[in-house]
């Protein structure tokens, strides 16, 4: 007999205690910092160089370079952080949420700012015409030199 | 002599998680004969290697399995590793070592929940599973993934456990031991469980030898070799014996893997508690040029992983040899003369992991 109650025991306090489920979606869950929910960037510092589409394993994101648009196929992102730990501008973060569910495959695309049009600065000459006389007379005092020693 | 039928069983059948077709010859309600086939799930990783650049190829090889995710990421690194002849801080080799018995625990406990399906115990089932949710919980905070862990790289691991985690861990790890004590003891002792599991299935220690069984599956067969042993990662610094049963049988399997998670609960404080402060990872410049071999103890038996390079960024070859593999003969052999109605059971306890064999 005693070789069959072995689980009563068990059974019974499981049956007088709170659920181990949680009351989801009641009570949302509270995620470890760490969880590699979805990949999110901070568009304003990408640079658009390309590196995390090279090291993405499943080819899930896109950078377009002259239209300045980093997209991201959210159903084939695996979460494996590789584009975040190779990004040289440390634009990519990771958020603990994961993407919402969808009917389609989703591909969130982000568009950067225009480039800072840069200031139009007068071309300036590389050497002062100072310089360029002095440069003159070195090199010219070099080829004597040269042809004296010859 | 009866006439000879010949059952379908899988690749979808309720104790299956993963596809694999048997083909069952039957005499009355003895199998005399069962022809495998596999090719359900073959999704070729081995091929990607190709194409992949070797760093990033973690990310893909540790994807072979959800259950042995982090062992196929570790077996991989330290094969490149290997090439490289590049010595990896000890906190890196301690943090593998405790990762990779975290994932022993949960993988038997897994385990040992679809056997108590399998058998029919409902509720010893979710008893299983409910204790495996707190390894997961503890994966998760760790390393951020539940399933797939991504902290590998060459070189060492991406992250780190501070030394509150890891004192918290061992604490979880001490109250769970209590509980799974309560709860593997039904497994060992309670009459219905032993009437299922005991005599089913034997596979004697000279067919477990001639039919390279691997793993659990062995050593239940009184074959004590375990890959650990060999001093990979941090199982050099660690003592432990290797759990073996001299009963051969079904219900030696179960014991053996009950065995086996106490003994990494152990194995976890011990690493805890000798783990040196470093560095986790260096740097490793350059590309693969030569050829390595590494060998683990996975939650399944022995996983051998291959990788060949040419000095360039993709590997010319990498290879796993999974032990669910070769433990597919023994348990051909283990199915031949059983009741039908064992089937289920006989092709649980060598724990298949199909999407492992396939890759």
């Amino acid at each position: 007999m005693a070789t069959l109650m072995k689980f009563t025991r068990l059974a019974l306090r499981n049956l007088f205690s709170k659920p181990v489920t949680k009351d989801y979606p009641a009570v949302p869950r509270e995620y470890p910092e760490r969880t590699r929910g979805s990949i999110q960037i901070n568009i304003e510092d990408c640079i658009f160089c390309g590196s995390c589409q090279r090291k993405c394993p499943s080819g899930a994101i896109t950078v377009d370079r002259n239209a300045r648009t980093w997209s991201i196929d959210r159903m084939g992102c695996v979460q494996c952080e590789n584009c975040k730990n190779g990004c040289p501008k440390h634009c990519l973060t990771t958020d603990v949420h994961y993407s919402e569910p969808d009917f389609t495959k989703r591909v969130d695309t982000y568009t950067g700012p225009a480039p800072a049009a840069k200031p139009e600065a007068p071309a300036k000459p590389k050497f002062t015409p100072e310089q360029i006389e002095e440069m003159k007379k070195a090199a010219a005092a070099a080829k004597k030199a040269a042809e004296e020693n010859s | 002599m009866s006439t000879r039928t010949i059952v379908p069983f899988g690749p979808q059948h309720p104790v299956l998680p993963e596809p694999i077709h048997l083909d069952l010859v039957l005499e009355d309600e003895k199998v005399v004969d069962a022809v495998p086939k596999i090719g359900y799930i073959h999704r070729g990783l081995e091929k990607l290697v190709e194409k992949r650049d070797f760093n990033d190829y973690v990310y893909v090889i540790e994807r072979t399995c959800g259950i042995c995710s982090f062992m196929h990421g570790m077996g991989y690194v330290e094969a490149v590793e290997r090439i490289f002849d590049a010595e990896i801080p000890d906190r890196a080799k301690y943090l593998r070592t405790i990762w990779a018995e975290m994932s022993r625990i949960h993988s038997h406990l897994l385990w040992l929940g679809l056997l108590a399906d399998g058998f029919g115990f409902e509720a010893l089932f979710y008893q299983c599973w409910r204790m495996r949710e707190r390894v997961l919980d503890m994966f998760e905070e760790s390393t951020g993934g539940r399933v797939i862990f991504s902290v590998n790289k060459i070189g060492g691991v991406l992250k780190d456990m501070p030394a509150d985690m890891l004192a918290r861990f061992v604490n979880n790890f001490n109250e769970m031991e209590k509980e799974l004590r309560e709860l593997t003891n039904v497994f060992l002792t309670d009459f219905s469980v032993e009437t299922r599991l005991r005599g089913v299935g034997i596979l004697t220690r000279d067919e477990a030898i001639d039919l390279g069984a691997a793993g659990p599956m062995m050593r239940a067969s009184d074959i004590a070799i375990d890959t650990r042993k060999l001093g990979y990662a941090a199982y050099e610094d660690i003592d432990f014996d290797i759990i073996t049963s001299k009963d051969c049988d079904s219900y030696a399997r179960c014991e053996v893997r009950i065995g086996e998670i106490f003994q990494s609960i152990d194995i976890i404080r011990q690493a805890v508690s000798k783990i040196p402060d470093t560095e986790i990872s260096i740097q490793i410049k350059g590309n693969p040029n030569g050829e390595a071999f590494a060998r683990m103890e996975q939650p399944r038996g022995e996983a051998i992983y291959y990788v060949r390079g040419n000095g360039t960024k993709f590997l010319e070859r990498a290879r796993v040899r999974t032990p669910t593999f070769t433990n597919l003969t023994p348990m051909l052999k283990t199915l031949k003369g059983a009741d039908l109605a064992d089937v289920p059971l006989l092709v649980l306890t060598i724990d298949p992991c199909i999407s492992c064999t396939e890759r």
